[in-house]
């Protein structure tokens, strides 16, 4: 029946696509394409020390105190979705991003840019939830900038906040103390959470950042993965579950606060945004050298979620979330971290679910629930939903 | 959770790896027809628990990668027009044209929408009655029900503005083409398990006979898979060339009478030009009778250049089972899923972009060797 173009193989195959010629919405997808972005336009225009920290936020020095500052922009759509809105994202995004530089969010800065036609009960609506979110985080909103477009320019509200937090100098267990680690926990955990508690051993703090993770921390994550991205999902495709999917939008400096008055030696703390859990990784891993080792039965993710996941033929971990993060800690750490997450509750589902070894470098593998191996590689792009 | 972790189990994977190791006594090749399960098997590593003398060869099954490039081309200069929204299914949009994707169309202006279900577009032509819809109707057998359904619920409510750019193809023709290549490896067929919901697997029955070739409908969880390849081995190491269901719980012999119906109303069997394979007879559907003014292909004329092909991509190899992706000297290298020179390389389905994505830094553990090939 084949005929002899089959049998002769006369193959097809298209010459390349240039990628780089204009800007894609893939490039704004946190995967490869972002970060090719960010190395070949962002960096050589503006690489300093600071910068190149490639952090979630920078940390600088001002006159003995140690600041952390960051930004990010917020263009979702639908701009309301189960769980919260783009207000509570705008606010809990940037204090996050400061409490990811083990800072405490103090101060924020909106930018508006309204579409001209959006209604103002839903910019009420909004404006009210940034103010629940900014007392509940404790920060205020010391400055702001509104701008108009024309109907069509925008997606009815695009919003952007800067943060500055404070790097508070708090000790960390001395490296002597780690293995009697959890009783020395539990004595903190009994003092004023912000107040630094008196320690008996205590030891200079490792500097949070990608740059301190090294062979031997143990991977923790806060919480359960996937959440946020499929509850917009959910909405935007009209996808409907027996029990719907909350946004995990919240303010997880509760979390790194207790973490640090425990005396953690916390060497990295990364939240799990746009890319998700596994693009997170793949930049540490990267950035280090290192090898990422995940165990994918320990992974933490609702039933829902893994649903809405197969059937969209979507990987949970890179679907983004709002309020989960990841924390590298040393192995002799990882109870009293685990221990002290538990008792907040915005990672009370927080579990060990990997390890840093030296080799292969560059990687990212995760041993399947069969027992079999596979690299979690970085994307290209956004995930794309699958035929059949 | 059910119905999911039950065929993710470690200690059930390890006890239908040990009976296959015990069964198999030489080399064996066994192809995977359907894309979803090359995903499956890099995804969940599942070569690492296989006894090195089977090799799994991963098929044509992938809608993505044997859509031809001319199509490609025709549907970003329908998707350019200024009148249209143009909707497909996602990972059709950064398949490489001879110039630009979908996504680079969208990107110069054009109305491109990723719908998870034909009838997402139907809508959309009813409630944007000043544009034309189209919608890519690409699959095999297990996307043609509702692309039909789309077509035929279009006509009974008389929607004018919606159209189908097909590209449907068949599994049974281009297992009967691969089959008949003297270049073939391939030993034993696993059947796409969801094709055969739709079809039922009668139709494999002249094949398995005709070639003297085990084929079993299996499923796509890696249990599903292990189990498929166990009993595929034993019909090879027992001489047997039968068509088996592993994957009963979802597969009846008949397949699904209603949706039959409905393709059958629909579309009709024709010629199709597979991206890799070439022309092969009877190998898809096109729009029948009245259904015929919703082909896009006649509501758009295509007046551009013919399509035209690098030599580097060795994409037909891939897809009959001859190379692995790794044997590509450009894979990885010049080929890569932001730059894909060939369609494998795109959806995560297509072999070559699981291999890059899941295991080209372990070339030890996921890429045997082939076996020579087949005698028959």
């Amino acid at each position: 029946m084949a005929d002899a173009k089959t049998t002769s193989f006369n193959l097809s195959c298209p010459v390349p696509r240039v990628a780089d010629d204009r800007i894609v919405l893939a490039h704004g997808g946190g995967g490869r394409l972002t970060h090719q972005l960010i190395e070949k336009i962002f960096m050589p225009a503006f690489g300093n020390p600071a910068l190149e920290q490639r952090h979630d936020g920078a940390v600088v020095s001002v006159n003995g105190s140690r600041l952390a500052f960051t930004t990010d922009s917020f263009v979702v759509r639908p701009l309301i979705f189960p769980g919260g809105n783009i207000g509570d994202l705008a606010v809990n995004g940037t204090v996050n991003d400061l409490a990811m530089c083990g800072a405490r969010p103090l101060y924020l800065s909106a930018g508006f840019i309204l579409e001209e036609g959006l209604a103002m009960d839903t910019l009420r609506t909004i404006v009210a939830s940034m103010q629940k979110a900014a007392a509940s985080a404790g920060v205020q909103l010391v400055t702001g900038d509104t701008k108009v477009v024309d109907k069509g320019k925008g997606d009815g509200i695009f919003i952007n906040t800067s943060g500055i937090g404070v790097v508070e100098e708090i000790p960390c267990l001395a490296k002597s103390a780690r293995h009697g680690a959890p009783q020395v926990v539990e004595e903190r955990q009994k003092g004023m959470p912000h107040v630094s508690p008196v320690l008996r051993d205590v030891g200079m703090r490792t500097p949070i950042s990608p740059a301190s993770v090294q062979p031997g921390d143990a991977v923790i994550v806060s919480g359960d993965l996937g959440r946020h991205g499929i509850a917009i999902l959910s909405v935007r495709e009209g996808l409907e579950f027996e029990s719907p999917i909350l946004s995990d939008c919240a303010n997880v400096w509760p979390a790194v606060e207790a973490l640090l008055h425990a005396g953690i030696d916390i060497h990295c703390l990364r939240d799990l945004t746009r890319g998700g859990f596994a693009t997170t990784l793949n930049e540490i891993a990267a950035d280090r050298n290192v090898c990422i080792k995940l165990e994918e039965a320990l992974i933490p993710v609702n039933e829902v979620v893994q649903g809405a996941c197969e059937i969209l033929g979507l990987d949970p971990l890179y679907v983004a979330n709002e309020g989960r993060f990841a924390v590298f800690v040393p192995a002799a750490q990882v109870d009293a971290a685990l221990s002290v997450l538990k008792k907040v509750e915005v990672s009370q589902g927080a579990v060990r679910v990997g390890r840093v070894e030296e080799s292969p470098g560059r990687t990212v593998i995760l041993q399947s629930r069969i027992g079999g191996n596979r690299v979690v590689d970085m994307l290209s792009g956004e995930q794309l939903p699958r035929i059949c | 959770m059910k119905f999911l972790s039950e065929y993710r189990d470690q200690k059930a994977a390890e006890q239908l790896a040990e009976a296959i190791r015990r069964k198999v006594t030489r080399p064996w090749t066994i192809m995977e027809i359907c894309g979803g399960q090359t995903h499956t098997i890099v995804k969940s590593g599942l070569e690492e628990l296989l006894p090195r003398t089977i090799t799994l060869v991963h098929g044509p099954g992938c809608p993505v990668c044997v859509t031809p490039i001319a199509l490609i081309d025709k549907a970003v200069a329908i998707a350019l027009r200024p009148e249209v929204i143009f909707c497909s299914f996602g990972d059709m949009l950064r398949v490489p044209g001879s110039s630009k994707s979908l996504f680079d169309a969208k990107a110069e202006g054009a109305d491109v929408r990723i719908v998870y279900s034909p009838l997402d577009a139907l809508k959309l032509a009813q409630t944007n009655p000043d544009k034309q819809v189209v919608f890519f109707a690409v699959g095999f057998e297990t996307t043609a029900p509702a692309n039909a359904m789309a077509a035929w619920q279009a006509d009974h409510d008389h929607v004018e503005n919606f159209s189908l750019l097909v590209s449907h193809v068949l599994v049974p023709p281009a297992m009967d083409a691969l089959l008949s290549s003297d270049h073939c490896v391939v030993q034993a067929f696993l059947a796409a398990g969801h094709v055969c919901t739709v079809m039922g697997f009668d139709e494999y029955l002249p094949i398995a006979e005709k070639y003297k070739v085990p084929i079993v409908v299996t499923g796509f969880e890696p249990l599903d898979i292990l189990e498929g390849i166990l009993m595929t081995a034993s019909q090879l190491e027992e001489g047997r060339h039968e068509v088996e269901n592993q994957y009963a719980r979802a597969v009846r012999r008949e397949g699904n009478r209603p949706a039959q119906k409905t393709i059958a109303e629909v579309f009709e069997v024709s010629p199709r030009e597979w991206r890799g394979l070439g022309e092969i007879p009877a190998s898809g559907f096109q729009l029948r009778g009245r259904f015929q003014k919703y082909d896009a292909n006649r509501r758009f004329p295509f007046t551009g250049a013919p399509a035209h092909e690098s030599p580097e991509c060795i994409s037909g190899l891939i897809l009959q089972g001859i190379k692995k992706p790794h044997q590509c000297p450009a894979f990885a290298a010049k080929c890569t899923p932001e730059n894909p020179l060939g369609a494998p390389m795109v959806s995560s389905e297509g072999a070559c972009a699981a291999y890059y994505h899941y295991g080209r830094r372990q070339n030890d553990l996921v890429q045997p060797e082939l076996s020579s090939p087949a005698s028959r």
